[in-house]
């Protein structure tokens, strides 16, 4: 009763906070371009799926992809991090300046250096996510158990079949974390990177459609878009969650 | 016959851990480090494994250098690969040696079936106990039957009975295989239980300060025999000599 109540809760949480809500846009007859109630939100979806829902699938189509290339790129550079000082010292102040410099401001010259406006986008989107798993990935790899590489030592093993054998699988947990949170920050760094892209006449994506609804004084439909953000939020991260408890399930089920 | 000579061990932040300490271990001998905590038991094992590599002395083995393959190591944790089999943690030191699974599948199985989990080969750690993991690493460490078995308190973190009773198998499988064992502890009594010789190690810094051969009559009655009884005293009584105030 009390762990369904706690599943529950959430959801009437957010329905009571949806009703006070839309009770007060009543009541109070604030106009829907200050603040609409979640019904007419709900009816301006209705009304514009189909342009939405594309715009949703293009952040998504940015978003993953920048993910995989965020993936690659991060274990990529944590290896080689991991396979020589010299390189962790050369790549690990330059990884943090990419990290601390805000996308919105060096998006435009991305957008100008890259003539495909997609690339453009998947860029900064990578430069967004991507170090989570670069810094996870590279504190997995010197975590492996002290006693596993004594034993891999007197046994001979190359540095080779350290790392494919132990390192690596070692280091999954870690990955799968820091995938996670750069799957968020992918999203994120795609829609800012579309609010860039947008104001520059590159029509595609949600941001654009909410900058075009803010135009437009569509509030209604800005905030469907805001909605749709939100949820293509959380179900990365619920996606990226499960994804990592079945792969370690898989990888240490008996 | 393995000698150490002289060994001195000195850690770059300047503690002695080991100073010129001398031991001889024979062929078949199933050997004790004890003495308490930073008395360099385990830094005279890493020696004797060749992880660490000695300031000043050697140790010569009977062809010059160990080999890899010549040498099991047993932790003090079972560090199983949680996403590998019973069967695949105990076949991956051959493995590393280059050896194919084919080639050794009757090795693996042997091993295993030495530790009594012949039935858990496709098993992965997390579904075993603590007492199985620990026969699985023991199992590890025996595969392609090294000359030298290096056990570093295996059983210090496992329970009472899991403990009394791996020691006793333990026991069985160096009476079986004839392996050379040299086992850290600090329980005097599983120094006494196990061991055909007990080093006794004094700290700080750390040497060998007693050299005693067991009595102790071998069969099923060894835990409750008189002589066993006797000799948990003699050990207990030379430890405190060796013990600083």
């Amino acid at each position: 009763m009390n762990r369904t109540l706690e599943r529950a809760a959430p959801f009437l949480f957010g329905l009571i906070g949806l009703g006070l809500w839309q009770g007060a846009v009543w009541w109070l007859q604030v106009p829907p371009y200050v603040l609409p109630g979640p019904i007419a939100i709900v009816a301006a979806y209705a009304g514009d799926y189909d342009v939405l829902n594309a715009a949703l699938l293009s952040t998504l189509t940015v978003t993953f992809v920048a993910l995989l290339v965020s993936a690659a790129l991060g274990v990529a550079l944590a290896l080689t991090m991991a396979a020589s000082n010299l390189a962790r010292a050369a790549i690990q102040p330059w990884a943090v300046i990419l990290q601390v410099t805000p996308v919105v401001a060096i998006a435009p010259l991305i957008i100008i250096w890259v003539n495909q406006p997609f690339m453009a986008l998947v860029v900064c989107a990578t430069i967004v996510a991507f170090f989570p798993v670069l810094s996870n990935t590279a504190a997995g790899l010197v975590a492996t158990p002290p006693e596993l590489l004594d034993l891999f030592r007197l046994n001979g093993a190359t540095r080779w079949q350290t790392l494919i054998l132990l390192r690596l699988p070692a280091a999954l947990p870690y990955f799968l974390a820091g995938l996670r949170i750069s799957g968020t920050l992918a999203l994120v760094g795609a829609v800012v990177a579309e609010f860039v892209a947008g104001s520059g006449g590159f029509a595609s994506g949600l941001a654009y459609r909410i900058l075009e609804a803010g135009y437009r004084l569509e509030i209604p439909r800005m905030f469907a878009a805001l909605v749709l953000l939100a949820l293509a939020g959380m179900a990365i991260y619920g996606a990226l969650g499960l994804f990592s408890r079945l792969m370690l399930r898989r990888r240490d089920a008996a | 016959m393995i000698v150490v000579d002289g060994v001195s061990k000195t850690f770059p932040n300047g503690t002695v851990a080991l100073n010129n300490t001398s031991a001889k271990i024979g062929e078949g001998e199933f050997i004790a480090l004890l003495g308490p905590s930073g008395c360099g038991k385990s830094t005279l094992l890493r020696l004797l494994a060749g992880l660490e590599a000695p300031s000043g002395g050697q140790i010569i083995w009977p062809g010059g250098t160990a080999e890899p393959g010549d040498i099991g190591f047993v932790f003090q944790d079972a560090t199983l690969m949680p996403w590998m089999s019973a069967a695949e943690n105990v076949f991956l030191p051959l493995r590393l040696r280059g050896k194919s699974r084919s080639e050794t599948r009757d090795s693996v199985t042997a091993a295993l079936t030495q530790v009594g989990l012949a039935d858990f080969a496709d098993t992965k750690p997390a579904a075993l106990s603590g007492g199985m993991k620990m026969r699985v690493s023991i199992a590890r460490a025996l595969v392609g039957s090294p000359k030298l078995l290096l056990m570093d308190e295996p059983f210090a973190a496992l329970d009472e009975f899991t403990r009394f009773k791996l020691q006793a198998d333990l026991h069985e499988v160096w009476h079986r295989t004839g392996t050379t064992i040299v086992f850290v502890t600090h329980s005097i009594y599983e120094a006494a239980y196990l061991a055909t010789r007990v080093l006794v190690m004094s700290p700080r810094p750390g040497r060998v300060a007693a050299n005693i051969t067991s009595e102790v009559a071998e069969g099923p009655e060894r835990r409750t025999a008189a002589d066993y009884t006797a000799f948990v005293k003699q050990l207990s009584g030379v430890l405190r000599g060796v013990m600083p105030a």
